[in-house]
């Protein structure tokens, strides 16, 4: 495991902020933290990056203990936090070479870097005057500078508008697949970690409610029959008479829980013979972003 | 040690255009100007003054403006400055993220601000030295050559820098805990008249006080216009360099950074 926590616990004051999570990131993931605003996200990202002091539990990265290697691990992690720290009466280059310095990296990097978040043409502009997207960019280039192991970043698609959220996940999957990173990203929507991530932890209130990967996800994910009839009230009654579960209706549709395909034939049989015509029958299954609120507020 | 040097070169990076680097060279080159003028102007009352006096009068001239206000609120400023330079870009999280000590982040900032100020009082010696001579070779009524205070001025401006740690950690800190300019800025402005109330009416304890430091450090050299002459006619002026007014403002300037580091240690880095 990249990173491993155990019992992680943490207040501010009295209010608890990270409640016990024991977070399993494999080494070659991306990890989803999937959580609503305001669900201690980014205070596990400042625990891991030793930026608040560890109150309850365990952190573990690359199978060392944070606390007594803190110098260590920081310098194989690149990380972007919230909004990207950056100097605005520095230009963008100006930025990288602070922090190519800070780094002991070599300054032909830097270029690398530009390049890589499509910065060049802007590089000698004052940081200040960027866009919040090349802000974004910027900051990504400034977690990548040392060629970190591990990526930890914070909703690094914030503020990115269509191409630039589409670029940032290319370069994740590639850092991962081609380059053998493991990178670890915030976001409070998943719709834009389903499309990346290989590893989901699931957060609210400081309690990790699903972690696993997506396939588990998914699995998680109960497929429904979508059933369109004329009077979908009284199907809907007519099929709980006959003690078959009606798991949700509207005024045009009505959802049963899918077992196979043999059910849902009849199903169909069962509602046109008894007088409910049934215009349309399909299999359907819950989009993640539902499922995503069924996690969050269930708990 | 490493971590320590890469982060003072950072800070000399971050700041070199702004003018919290600026306004230590700036200021003393604008204010040994000034009294150059000034001089130059009323050379002729000047000229029947003896060589002694006229440095005297010309460094005292530098030193009373500087010493009771002007050091002190640039002490302010630059200590506002080298730590707003990271409220303002919201760059403590990478600061304190870096594979570098947190005791080498925080250390090179708080030495950076003191070398801030120490270049700012050695270019004050320099220019006063400077312009000095200057008046002497092109107004050479003004018998400037006739004395020679290098190590006398490089001694009180020394006194001066270690007077003016104290006041300088403590900044640091409200710096460094504030975000806005206001706190620091009034507390360190109300401070400094307190203390130039203090020392400027002799208060017996003033030397407890750190914000009264600078100006006894200066009354150091007034009080040496009152010097009797010594053996070649020229009076005698000693500084006394380690007065109890130092040693406080040096352990005010340890214990204020200690305070500091831990509470560096200790506070969420937001």
């Amino acid at each position: 495991m990249v990173i491993y926590t155990e019992g992680l616990t943490f207040k501010f004051g009295h209010q608890t902020v990270v409640n016990s999570l024991s977070l399993r990131v494999p080494e070659g993931s991306i990890y989803g933290f999937l959580g609503p605003n305001g669900a201690g996200k980014t205070t596990t990202i400042k625990l891991l990056m030793n930026l608040l002091q560890t109150q309850v539990g365990a952190i573990r990265i690359f199978e060392k203990d944070l606390q007594t290697n803190r110098i260590g691990i920081l310098s194989q992690i690149g990380s972007l936090i919230e909004q990207p720290a950056i100097y605005a009466h520095l230009t963008g280059k100006e930025n990288l070479l602070n922090r190519a310095l800070l780094l002991e990296v070599p300054s032909q990097r830097v270029d690398e870097m530009l390049d890589l978040v499509h910065l060049k043409d802007a590089a000698h502009k004052k940081a200040g005057q960027y866009s919040l997207g090349m802000k974004q960019r910027l900051g990504i280039g400034l977690a990548l500078l040392s060629d970190p192991k591990l990526l930890i970043l914070d909703e690094p698609t914030n503020g990115l508008d269509p191409n630039g959220i589409i670029e940032v996940r290319e370069l994740l999957i590639k850092l991962v697949t081609k380059h053998n990173k493991t990178v670890f990203v915030s976001s409070h929507l998943l719709a834009e970690v389903e499309r990346m991530a290989t590893h989901v932890g699931i957060i609210n209130h400081g309690e990790l409610l699903f972690q696993g990967s997506i396939d588990e996800l998914q699995a998680l994910n109960q497929p429904l029959v979508q059933i369109e009839a004329e009077n979908t009230v009284d199907a809907a009654n007519f099929l709980k008479r006959n003690n078959i579960d009606v798991a949700d209706i509207n005024e045009h549709q009505l959802f049963v829980p899918y077992i196979d395909k043999k059910q849902m034939g009849e199903l169909n049989a069962l509602l046109n013979q008894n007088g409910f015509t049934v215009y349309s029958i399909s299999k359907q299954q819950k989009d993640l972003e539902k499922l995503f609120l069924a996690i969050t507020q269930n708990a | 040690m490493k971590g320590f040097i890469l982060s003072f070169r950072s800070e000399f990076y971050k700041t070199r255009k702004t003018m919290a680097f600026w306004s230590p060279i700036i200021l003393p080159l604008l204010l040994c100007m000034l009294i150059f003028i000034g001089f130059y102007s009323g050379s002729d009352k000047l000229a029947k003054q003896p060589g002694v006096i006229l440095w005297l009068e010309f460094a005292g001239a530098i030193l009373g403006v500087m010493g009771s206000l002007i050091l002190p609120m640039l002490i302010v400023f630059i200590a506002y400055s080298v730590n707003n330079i990271e409220h303002k870009a919201d760059t403590w999280k990478t600061l304190f993220s870096l594979p570098i000590s947190k005791l080498s982040v925080y250390g090179a900032k708080y030495l950076y601000a003191f070398f801030l100020i120490f270049i700012c009082l050695a270019l004050f010696v320099i220019f006063t030295l400077g312009f000095g001579n200057l008046l002497g070779a092109i107004k050479p009524s003004l018998r400037f050559s006739e004395y020679h205070m290098e190590g006398l001025l490089t001694k009180v401006y020394f006194k001066l820098f270690l007077s003016s740690l104290g006041i300088l950690s403590i900044q640091f800190l409200l710096s460094l805990l504030f975000r806005d300019f206001l706190k620091p800025m009034g507390i360190g402005f109300i401070c400094t008249i307190t203390g130039d109330i203090l020392a400027g009416n002799n208060w017996k304890y003033a030397w407890m006080f750190p914000y009264s430091h600078p100006f006894l450090a200066i009354q150091s050299l007034e009080n040496g216009k009152h010097a009797q002459p010594g053996p070649g006619g020229m009076p005698q002026i000693t500084v006394d360099l380690f007065t109890k007014d130092i040693f406080v403002s040096l352990a005010i300037a340890l214990l204020v950074f200690a305070a500091g580091y831990f509470i560096v240690l200790k506070k969420s880095v937001k």
